[in-house]
């Protein structure tokens, strides 16, 4: 067993960030670990863009171009990654949290009985190989996972590295993909893609949110005015989607979304459990609520007690000034 | 056409919870306990099917402790026909591998064609068991539909995927996950919370599952947990009164921090 593959998924022309991050980290882990470090990129119409990669530091890069790995269903992947770490015998296999990212590693798991350590949000080199941590609760408590056996999977959370260059350059391998019928039975028809820089709230950077405050539907456009003004993506708290005031996947708490950017500005939110969950290990947390008892007060970096519909406006005129 | 659906125990998440330092494992005996919220999208999906004359029986399984018989309930409540839980003291402390090789086994015994799942668990946020699951039973799996269809022998799913939403169609026999999108879980009425106390709750054992022992539970886990720490809670950090300048002010405090 040697070396770490780095499952990084394309977005466009380049990849989605995740995947820079986890590479970025694996050039620190594969000190201790020792191993090639390897990535790996499947998609269709990928095969340019794969050399990419070696700035951040991967050394090989397998690629495997298929009008079926870029359907957004996992289980093409899984069949070329499983062949994959047969040819190679990977120690680690190291996936972002993305949807496409969480359903791959999981049945790649089962396909391959390896252990898979989900929504890890560190990685660190120790036990018989890595040590993965991931926050429970919250983040109320932090979890050390290690692996029985290998290759060690892993799932990790957008947000948990920095994406750094290292000014490498990788060897760019073509892999034939051979995927089975059984991965082809479910197929992708129709797409609609989501709107032209819309940022998903997952691996958002900044997200800005509204709750309950804002008290009514059409009075998101504050919110989103802030965000756009900071390329921010949307949230929501479950008081607001309950309400019908917006949609769904933008929620965010515990039956919501569990996210981590550098910076969560909840507006018109009053931070109960429920919220809290799913955004307290943002790196910095912003307030703005008109009550000053409000639990988020409690855990947020900077809060500002006032009417969201002053305050809000008024920071987005300043960034968006700011800016030029 | 029978649906399984997979349900899941867990605490109340409203409440505070912790981690058993010792053990590693979530404290089981706190608090209010609770059917998992997204489940729930799940089994109003499998009870809508059957009530369009889409399938005939809703069948709920699933692995945990003996007592989350009482939360499970709610799912025959809403309209579920029968509960399937194993519960097996050697199947604690079992990871994915673990559970879907279980539940796996589960949803082959019950011949449902469909099985549906929510998009991830309240407790462990990692929504990774409809593909645990899909590969394990050799069945074909979407994940994250917001919409579904039974056609005949196939399914037709509107699907969140990272790029938007796409059509999926898979013939059946079949794994999905749901969305919150997917419908409104309806509040089981009274007539349905006092019938599902008579409707069939079978509480199995591994080996009356036919499950593997080896396979589930802390022998068959490859993820083992070494250590659990209780980070320092966030604290309160500086709150001024908005007189006019907390704009500024928080603009200010961006900058010091270096975000904008």
């Amino acid at each position: 067993m040697a070396g770490i593959l780095v499952v990084a998924e394309p977005q466009g022309t380049g990849f989605r960030r995740v995947g820079l991050e986890i590479l970025s980290k694996a050039r620190e882990l594969k000190e201790s670990t020792g191993g090639p470090l390897a990535a790996f990129v499947g998609g269709s119409g990928v095969a340019d863009q794969a050399a990419q990669l070696g700035a951040y530091g991967a050394e090989k890069v397998f690629v495997a171009d298929h009008e079926a790995l870029g359907s957004g269903l996992a289980a093409p992947h899984v069949d070329v990654i499983a062949k994959l770490q047969q040819e190679n015998d990977f120690s680690a296999i190291l996936f972002g949290g993305t949807a496409q990212g969480r359903d791959t590693a999981a049945a790649l798991a089962v396909r391959l009985g390896a252990g898979l350590n989900s929504d890890s949000t560190d990685l660190a080199a120790g036990g018989s190989g890595l040590q993965a941590v991931r926050p429970a609760f919250g983040g109320q408590n932090l979890v050390t996972s290690e692996w029985v056996g290998g290759p060690q999977i892993a799932l990790v959370r957008p947000n948990s590295f920095q994406a750094t260059e290292s000014g490498g350059s990788a060897e760019v391998v073509a892999v034939t993909p051979d995927i089975s019928e059984a991965a082809l039975r479910a197929k992708m028809t129709a797409r609609k893609p989501v709107e032209e820089g819309k940022v998903s709230l997952e691996e958002a950077s900044i997200i800005v949110s509204g709750g309950r405050g804002l008290g009514a539907p059409e009075n998101f456009a504050v919110v989103e005015a802030l965000a756009a003004s900071l390329g921010a993506a949307v949230g929501a708290s479950r008081a607001a989607v309950d309400a019908g005031w917006y949609p769904h996947p933008n929620q965010v708490g515990q039956t919501g979304k569990t996210v981590s950017p550098n910076l969560y500005i909840a507006c018109g939110i009053s931070g109960a459990v429920q919220h809290k969950v799913g955004m307290q290990t943002s790196d910095v947390i912003v307030a703005i609520n008109k009550d000053e008892e409000a639990p988020i007060f409690q855990f947020a970096d900077f809060g500002v007690v006032g009417d969201l519909f002053d305050v809000v406006p008024k920071l987005t005129e300043l960034i968006n000034q700011r800016k030029g | 056409m029978k649906i399984a659906v997979c349900v899941k125990e867990v605490p109340d998440t409203t409440a505070e919870k912790r981690i058993d330092p010792g053990t590693g494992r979530l404290v089981r005996d706190e608090g209010d306990r609770m059917l998992n919220e997204f489940d729930k999208y799940a089994v109003e999906e499998a009870v809508r099917l059957k009530e369009a004359g889409a399938a005939d029986e809703v069948i709920l399984i699933s692995l945990g402790p003996e007592k989350a018989v009482e939360s499970l309930r709610q799912g025959l409540a809403m309209g579920a026909d029968r509960l399937v839980l194993v519960s097996d003291p050697a199947a604690a402390g079992s990871d994915y591998l673990g559970t879907a090789a279980a539940l796996s086994k589960v949803l082959e015994e019950t011949g449902a064609e469909l099985a549906l799942l929510g998009s991830e668990a309240t407790d462990a946020r990692s929504g990774v068991m409809a593909a645990a699951l899909g590969e394990a039973s050799g069945r074909a799996w979407v994940t994250s539909a917001n919409s579904l269809a039974v056609n005949g022998g196939s399914i037709t799913v509107e699907r969140q995927s990272d790029d938007g939403v796409d059509t999926v169609e898979a013939p059946l026999p079949a794994v999905v996950s749901v969305t919150k999108a997917i419908n409104e879980p309806r509040y089981p009425s009274l007539k349905g919370i006092m019938g599902a106390k008579k409707k069939p709750q079978d509480v199995t054992s591994l080996a009356e599952a036919g499950i593997d022992a080896a396979a589930v539970g802390e022998q068959g886990a490859r993820t083992k947990v070494v250590g659990v720490e209780t980070p320092p809670a966030r604290t309160a950090g500086q709150v001024v009164k908005d007189e006019g300048n907390g704009a500024q002010q928080i603009l200010d405090f961006l900058i010091e921090k270096k975000i904008v």
